[in-house]
């Protein structure tokens, strides 16, 4: 089994506690019909055996101190820790509130947590609130405010779902063209239905996404190779400057339907309503269960299609999920709020830097962070001009233009190197 | 025999590249596919991985047919070390380690505390504990080598396929990687498979070479038998001393022409 002239060096006692379980050599393979036992039942615990390994100086001399704290270092490792999810989720909820105090109504605080307090059921509190005050709470700023949340958060959990799938850090539902190709399907279903088309706008929009994803890969892997991450953005670029063409000229076509459009178009989350929030909600749920849990498989995919396989990995059918899944989320907000672009960019990108890149924690984070942050953006969008309104997007862009800007500089280091 | 391939063709877009390679690597031992630029050993790797469709011929890999192996049950088998590994911006070395847990973890479920006991054990083993929470794109070259094969190693395969696992790494580190392999191979038992330039050092570490050119096994058996001046300037188009070393391992150097 080994040759008579190679023995292993003397065992030298390892500064870590815990000797290492070697696997036994009298089991050298492992059945192949393993696929279907538990995975804690297939490998045998041999016998320890202290191996000596020679390590760059700088590894051991802090290899003592760490492993010490090892054993609980690993159990958190790569995990979603407690501290930036309640952040997160601090974020989030002093948005919302923040989102359901401002406004020309000049609601109090009190009176607003009072009678939300109230629908809780089987608690009755007093907000004090006239009529007028409750259809305001309840018919206007709730929605609206949720519906700021559900977009935000789907946007940029959309788009940390196609960073991973392209591994690019600049891929974005805006960028990529998945939201002007839902913006086409959600305008030819109002242009062709009249009336209320109800759940058609979400899934021609939808299918508008993928169309639009789809465009923008076949093109960017068309156009060649170099920088792959900045290709793929021009053409996704070129794909939704094309696509916002043939909006436009559905919309003018059918001038007596401007209206309706624009109001869509422009919509951002002013118009929100619970009916709204119905119609987006389930598409919205499904693609957030089905996106966090590819998170760790995300992972997997980061290190490339042969070596995800070499890992047991089918990279195509995990790639097709998460575009499903990452169009469904985009289509779900371009169905009820129009085009905001670069809350897909900058909030998964804060995200890794402030919490580290593993998709476990960067789409969870992404999805309670870009709600916090669409919920301030509207915030500002109804204030900065008020009695005025600035249309979400702008304010987006504001933030996010100067901000890809980071990004594209931080990637393309990346790419040198 | 833990690794047969007999009469393996690959074609890849439509080119031939291996032609009836046959190779027996047995339990235990390290074999060393040499050869120059072009003459498929990556590709021979890549095959025995199961990532290539391959012609003709067949692989077995610890008495399984490769073929036959669903992806996971295979990485359960084999890991695999790329010449070039792709290495996450960002992603920490436990978290990397980690992914060489994949094939033992739900498709979409987590893993368990054992997965991470074990990544962690591996990193003290190769003495990167130190540096667990580390980016990747924070290593020098010999870290990052010791990283990729954590990866591997954390896949608690019986087969390990190293692709150049010295390339680009100065003296001390080569020798540093190769006695790290060749350690692990004697404590765990692992069948080593590598491809590899330097044919000096092949000749030290492997027990047996395989010679590939031109798509075909030219010549295969112990360091002593391959390492031949007339192999060399047959096959590499190089003029070469050979020298036997001090343990009978050839030692090669260049002459000038």
């Amino acid at each position: 089994m080994t040759s008579p002239d190679r023995e292993p060096s003397p065992a030298v006692p390892k500064d870590a506690p815990g000797a290492v379980p070697a696997r036994p050599k009298d089991v050298p393979d492992v059945p192949p019909d393993a696929e279907d036992v538990p995975p804690d039942a297939e490998d045998v615990p041999g016998r320890t055996e202290d191996v000596s390994v020679r390590g760059s100086q700088s590894a051991r001399g802090t290899g003592a101190a760490a492993g010490r704290r090892k054993d609980a270092d690993h159990r958190v490792r790569g995990r979603l820790r407690a501290l930036p999810l309640a952040v997160a989720l601090a974020l989030l909820a002093g948005s919302l509130l923040a989102g359901l105090v401002v406004g020309a109504a000049g609601l109090p605080v009190t009176g607003i947590l009072e009678a939300l307090a109230d629908r809780i059921p089987f608690v009755h509190v007093d907000s004090g609130f006239s009529v007028v005050d409750e259809n305001v709470l309840f018919q206007l700023r709730v929605p609206r405010v949720l519906m700021a949340a559900l977009v935000g958060g789907m946007l940029s959990m959309a788009g940390a779902g196609y960073q991973g799938v392209f591994r690019n850090p600049l891929a974005d539902p805006y960028l990529l063209g998945a939201a002007a190709g839902a913006g086409v399907g959600a305008t030819l279903v109002i242009v062709l239905v009249p009336g209320d088309p109800g759940y058609g706008v979400p899934l021609a929009a939808f299918a508008g996404a993928i169309l639009g994803v789809a465009m923008a890969y076949a093109l960017g892997s068309a156009a060649g190779r170099g920088n792959r991450a900045a290709t793929l953005v021009l053409a996704g670029v070129a794909v939704s400057s094309f696509l916002s063409a043939v909006q436009t000229f559905l919309q003018q076509v059918k001038a007596e339907e401007l209206q309706r459009i624009y109001s869509w178009i422009l919509g951002g989350v002013g118009s929100a309503d619970w009916h709204q929030l119905a119609l987006v909600a389930p598409y919205s749920l499904v693609s957030t269960v089905v996106l966090l849990a590819h998170g760790r498989l995300l992972d997997v995919l980061s290190v490339g299609d042969e070596e995800a396989a070499s890992l047991g990995l089918s990279a195509a059918r995990v790639r097709l999920t998460v575009l499903v899944a990452a169009s469904l989320a985009t289509a779900s907000a371009v169905a009820v709020s129009g085009l905001i672009g670069f809350v897909g960019i900058v909030v998964p990108h804060a995200v890794r830097r402030l919490a580290g890149g593993s998709y476990r924690v960067v789409l969870p984070l992404s999805l309670l962070g870009g709600a916090a942050f669409l919920e301030l953006a509207d915030l500002v969008a109804r204030t900065v001009i008020a009695p005025g309104e600035l249309p979400l997007g702008v304010v987006t862009a504001f933030v996010g233009g100067p901000f890809f800007v980071a990004v594209l500089r931080a990637s393309r280091r990346q790419v040198e190197t | 025999m833990t690794v047969a391939v007999r009469g393996l063709d690959v074609a890849l877009g439509g080119r031939p590249v291996l032609k009836g390679v046959s190779l027996e690597v047995p339990a235990g031992s390290w074999t060393a596919v040499i050869g120059p630029n072009g003459a498929g050993k990556s590709t021979l790797l890549r095959a025995v991985l199961g990532l290539l469709p391959c012609g003709a011929g067949e692989i077995a890999v610890a008495g399984a047919d490769l073929a036959a192996l669903k992806p996971r049950q295979r990485a359960r088998l084999v890991a695999y070390a790329p010449q070039s590994p792709n290495l996450p911006v960002g992603m920490t070395v436990f978290d990397y380690t980690l992914l060489g847990r994949s094939p033992y973890i739900p498709h979409l479920g987590r893993e368990s505390a054992r997965d991470r006991t074990i990544a962690g054990e591996v990193l003290d083993r190769l003495d990167l504990t130190g540096l667990a929470d580390r980016p990747l794109d924070h290593l020098s070259g010999g870290e990052r080598q010791r990283v990729v094969l954590a990866r591997a190693l954390a896949q608690q395969t019986s087969v390990l396929l190293l692709d150049e696992p010295t390339t680009a790494l100065d003296i001390g580190h080569q020798q540093q990687v190769m006695e790290l392999i060749d350690q692990l191979r004697l404590s765990d038992g692992l069948t080593v498979v590598t491809t590899i330039h330097d044919l000096t050092l092949a000749g030290q570490y492997a027990d047996d070479l395989v010679l590939l050119s031109g798509g075909r096994v030219a010549a295969a058996g112990t360091p002593g038998e391959v390492l031949t001046r007339a192999a060399i300037q047959e096959h590499f188009d190089a003029r070469v001393h050979v020298l036997p070393g001090p343990d009978g391992r050839p030692l090669l150097s260049l002459e000038r022409r």
